[in-house]
């Protein structure tokens, strides 16, 4: 077997050509499986953006009211200054809003057109211009949910019907819907909105920010710069690498055992809710934080300590401003995690129907993900396309979140 | 808002401690003969700590003791004497003066609760403002006798170092409280749950029903508590579906980033994998529920597959994979990167194809590290909650089809917990059990993973 190797023999061509397909094969292979990855992404989204956009818009109806001849008993000159409120309190707006559908398509529905928050719209077009309690108006009030169904081409057949006669008398309009952005939680889809989840997210977060950032990162200096290497500080370190990769459901229990069985804090509470992330949240920042101290580099200690500069002042003067950052950045992703956190919540009560948004961190509130979760559940068709609109907002605010971070990095922290 | 006022008075008193101590050492520094051995500053904050935080920490232990003494005391008022013998209506009464003058509630079922009230509420008065009061003496008598320990050798520094060297060693022991308090909470509701259910037969019953009844006489009032369906439908969707869609996209994906894409593609394509990672779960979980489990089921019952569900496994599992593709991802990017490229360059040399480089040096020299990402990623899909609570179901069921409905153990611990039953019942306890099963596991995955993934590195070191 001396001879030398024939390379142009038909065998060893055939033999090559196979594994070159079978390269190219492979290559396709890998390339298939990240646009396939990228495609569920895209489709998720896709899918969410295409339910979802119709839930910032709403029906609305432009309901003619006859006030005079109505049995509102509301003098125009009363809605003005400090009374107004009790004035408006005392009126019957939502009977004469009732009657004066009934009394417009007694064919086709009446009052059942319209939403139940109907009445509310007229009592702000009276509260903005008491004037019209003195003739006829036309005033465009929330269609229901069945005709706001209809009108985005999903309804019920009697509710086309209706639609169908409601738009050929030209009285139907779409609208962005500024409730779906001010209003809290209601059992109506046509009124719900997320602002009182938002709220409850916003109060969450704080908490958490005001906990976790601190103690994270002051963890983290001690670790990475002060800490002896000993059996305690080995503890610490195994607890926080553990507690970074503990479920998240595992807080909640955390939660609900410690912070209201023992301590008796409120249920459903921002500030409990708040706790709870800010203990999952803390090691996500102090493995960033101590990444971020461990990259600014050793010359500039030892320059700080050269010209007498204390441990302390050291730490604090120069080494935390400059790996300042990467904790930023680092924080963000932290939180950005908790704000789309929903499972610990959910074990610690904060999936309780609220119709207010909290005033404070110590009144029931429930957050943005758990609002999608509840929404998911109602029965109700109206909420299929509210649930995609909260979770576009949600998705939103993730992404500038990350987005702020990505800039961060990019902008102010330094290669060494 | 008394106690914002006092609190804001504090700070004031710090404020001029601050000036005050910093003021005097600027009087050594002038003086000068000997250099001070602290700056300025550092004098100031030296007063400024003193004067606020013993009255803080005297604040915090009065607001602790505060609501005892203000009972105490309007208990020996005269409307006191109307009050039932000590016992749970005494207490009910108490609760209910407190939260009356506390404005938590608007108005009271026992009368006795409106008589008591003047006295509480002139009780409570009383000590809010013998606690401001005694919380400024104290500020008062800090920041003096800081101010008079101040002399141009005074170790101001030190004293405040040591202080913040305090302070950093505790928040980093709040990590170790955490998972203390995770492990004590987990152990101490478990074990008053095995003491009314055998820990055999929760680890190994096959029967899960953990309806308990309200009345004793009901039929299947104990409730069953065998877990293995629940360990089953875990492991069924977290450990073998969604790894059949994680692990071969994760790996392949992470093979073409590293060895074929050009630097600019993988520049943008993996932080875009990257946000299959970052989107929330109840998103996912959404999706599985809306889109994903009613295309699966239709498509089952088309093709006559029987017990086909609208909560089958294989939505669950399918979704929760794509969720999990960059974590298996990632962890392959690393190890990959980390294998030498003298043993890339070597199979090159002799003549191999890249593909074949890469199944049969690069993939087995990086496949500790793979396996260690994948565990980590298993650790993460048994964990995980939101997809399975949306788009898996509740039934129990033992089976191997993955269109048929499965539970797992977190489904189950929301179900369990967010009932509105006592909390000492065992179906509540049980959630507890389940969790401590869970974070036992997924510890276990994660030490092991490290292990693995630590071993390996120092490998190729």
């Amino acid at each position: 077997m001396n001879s030398p190797t024939d390379w142009k023999s038909e065998a060893m061509r055939a033999r090559i050509r196979r594994r070159y397909a079978a390269e190219r094969r492979f290559r396709l292979v890998g390339l298939g499986a990240v646009l396939l990855s990228a495609a569920f992404l895209a489709f998720l989204l896709l899918t969410m953006a295409a339910n979802g956009w119709r839930g910032f818009t709403r029906t609305e109806i432009r309901l003619p009211v006859d006030f005079p001849h109505s049995t509102l008993i509301l003098d125009p000159a009363t809605i003005q200054g400090f009374g107004a409120e009790a004035a408006l309190a005392g009126a019957d707006i939502a009977g004469v809003t009732t009657k004066a559908a009934d009394a417009a398509w007694p064919a086709i529905g009446g009052a059942r057109l319209l939403s139940d928050g109907a009445w509310l719209n007229v009592r702000a077009a009276i509260r903005h211009d008491p004037a019209i309690l003195n003739g006829r108006a036309a005033i465009y009030v929330p269609a229901a949910t069945d005709i706001d169904l209809a009108a985005k081409g999903d309804g019920s057949p009697e509710a086309e019907r209706a639609y169908a006669a409601l738009k050929k008398e030209g009285a139907v309009r779409t609208a962005f819907s500024i409730a779906f952005l001010t209003g809290a939680d209601a059992t109506d889809p046509t009124v719900a909105g997320i602002w009182g989840a938002f709220k409850g997210s916003l109060l969450t977060m704080l908490v958490t920010l005001l906990l976790a950032f601190p103690i994270g990162v002051l963890s983290a200096l001690y670790l990475e710069e002060y800490a002896p290497r000993n059996r305690w500080t080995d503890l610490i370190e195994v607890s926080i690498n553990n507690l970074a990769a503990v479920p998240s459901i595992i807080f909640g229990l955390l939660g609900l055992a410690v912070f209201l069985n023992m301590m008796n804090l409120p249920r459903s509470a921002p500030i409990v809710g708040g706790l709870t992330l800010a203990l999952m949240t803390m090691p996500v920042i102090v493995i960033a934080g101590r990444n971020a101290i461990k990259s600014v580099p050793p010359s500039i200690r030892d320059a700080a300590l050269g010209i007498g500069a204390s441990r302390v002042q050291v730490v604090f003067h120069h080494v935390l401003p400059l790996a300042l950052p990467g904790i930023l950045t680092g924080t963000i992703i932290g939180m950005a995690r908790a704000l789309g956190e929903t499972a610990p919540l959910l074990m610690i009560g904060m999936r309780a129907f609220i119709a207010t948004p909290p005033g404070g961190v110590a009144d029931p509130a429930t957050v943005l993900p758990v609002q999608i979760f509840l929404w998911s559940d109602e029965v109700s068709r109206g909420f299929v396309e509210k649930t995609s609109a909260a979770i576009i907002v949600l998705l939103a605010f993730l992404l500038l979140m990350n987005g702020l971070a990505i800039f961060l990095r990019n902008r102010f922290e330094t290669r060494w | 808002m008394s106690t914002l006022a006092v609190l804001l008075t504090l700070l004031g008193l710090g404020l001029v401690g601050w000036l005050a101590g910093r003021g005097r050492a600027l009087h050594f520094a002038a003086a000068g003969r000997s250099r001070p051995h602290s700056r300025p500053g550092q004098h100031g904050w030296y007063v400024a700590l003193w004067a606020m935080l013993p009255a803080l920490i005297f604040l915090a232990v009065w607001a602790s003791i505060a609501p005892g003494l203000t009972t105490e005391t309007a208990l020996d008022s005269p409307a006191a004497s109307a009050l039932p013998a000590p016992g749970m209506e005494r207490n009910a009464i108490l609760a209910e003066t407190r939260a009356l003058a506390n404005g938590t509630l608007a108005a009271a079922f026992h009368p006795e609760a409106d008589a008591l009230l003047p006295a509480y509420r002139a009780a409570q008065i009383r000590y809010g403002i013998a606690g401001a009061l005694l919380a400024i003496v104290i500020a008062f008598a800090g920041g003096a006798f800081a101010y008079t320990r101040l002399a141009p050798d005074f170790r101001a520094r030190t004293r405040i170092e040591r202080l913040v060297m305090a302070v950093l060693l505790l928040a980093s022991l709040i990590a170790i409280l955490t998972t203390a308090g995770i492990v004590a909470s987990l152990l101490f509701e478990s074990l008053r749950f095995f003491s009314s259910v055998s820990p055999l037969e929760f680890l190994f019953g096959l029967n899960w029903s953990p309806q308990t009844a309200i009345r004793a006489d009901q039929v299947g009032s104990s409730g069953a508590f065998g877990a293995v369906p629940l360990f089953w439908g875990t492991i069924f969707i977290g450990a073998i579906i969604a790894m059949i869609v994680a692990i071969p996209l994760g790996l392949m994906s992470a093979i073409y980033l590293t060895q074929y894409a050009r630097p600019a593609t993988r520049k943008w394509m993996k932080p875009l994998l990257e946000m299959l990672a970052g989107v929330p779960t109840v998103v996912y979980g959404y999706f599985a529920a809306l889109t994903v489990a009613p295309a699966l089921r239709n498509f089952a019952a088309s093709v006559g597959i029987p017990g086909a569900s609208s909560e089958s496994a294989l939505a669950a599992g399918l979704v929760m994979g794509v969720m999990i593709i960059p974590f298996v991802s990632s962890m392959a990017d690393d190890s990959i990167a980390a294998v030498p490229q003298s043993m890339r360059d070597g199979s090159l040399a002799l003549g191999a194809t890249s593909s074949e480089t890469i199944r049969q040096v690069i993939v087995p020299a990086a496949l500790p590290g793979v396996v260690g990402g994948v565990l980590l990623a298993v650790s993460r899909a048994i964990g995980e909650t939101m997809i399975v609570v949306m788009a898996a179901g509740l039934a129990a069921n033992l089976t191997l089809n993955p269109f048929a409905s499965v539970t797992t153990v977190t489904t189950q611990i929301v179900q369990l917990l967010t009932g509105d039953q006592e909390f000492d019942s065992p179906k509540t306890l049980a959630a507890f059990a389940l969790g401590l099963v869970l974070f036992l596991v997924t510890l276990a995955l994660n030490i092991v993973a490290l292990r693995v993934v630590k071993k390996y590195r120092e490998a190729y070191e």
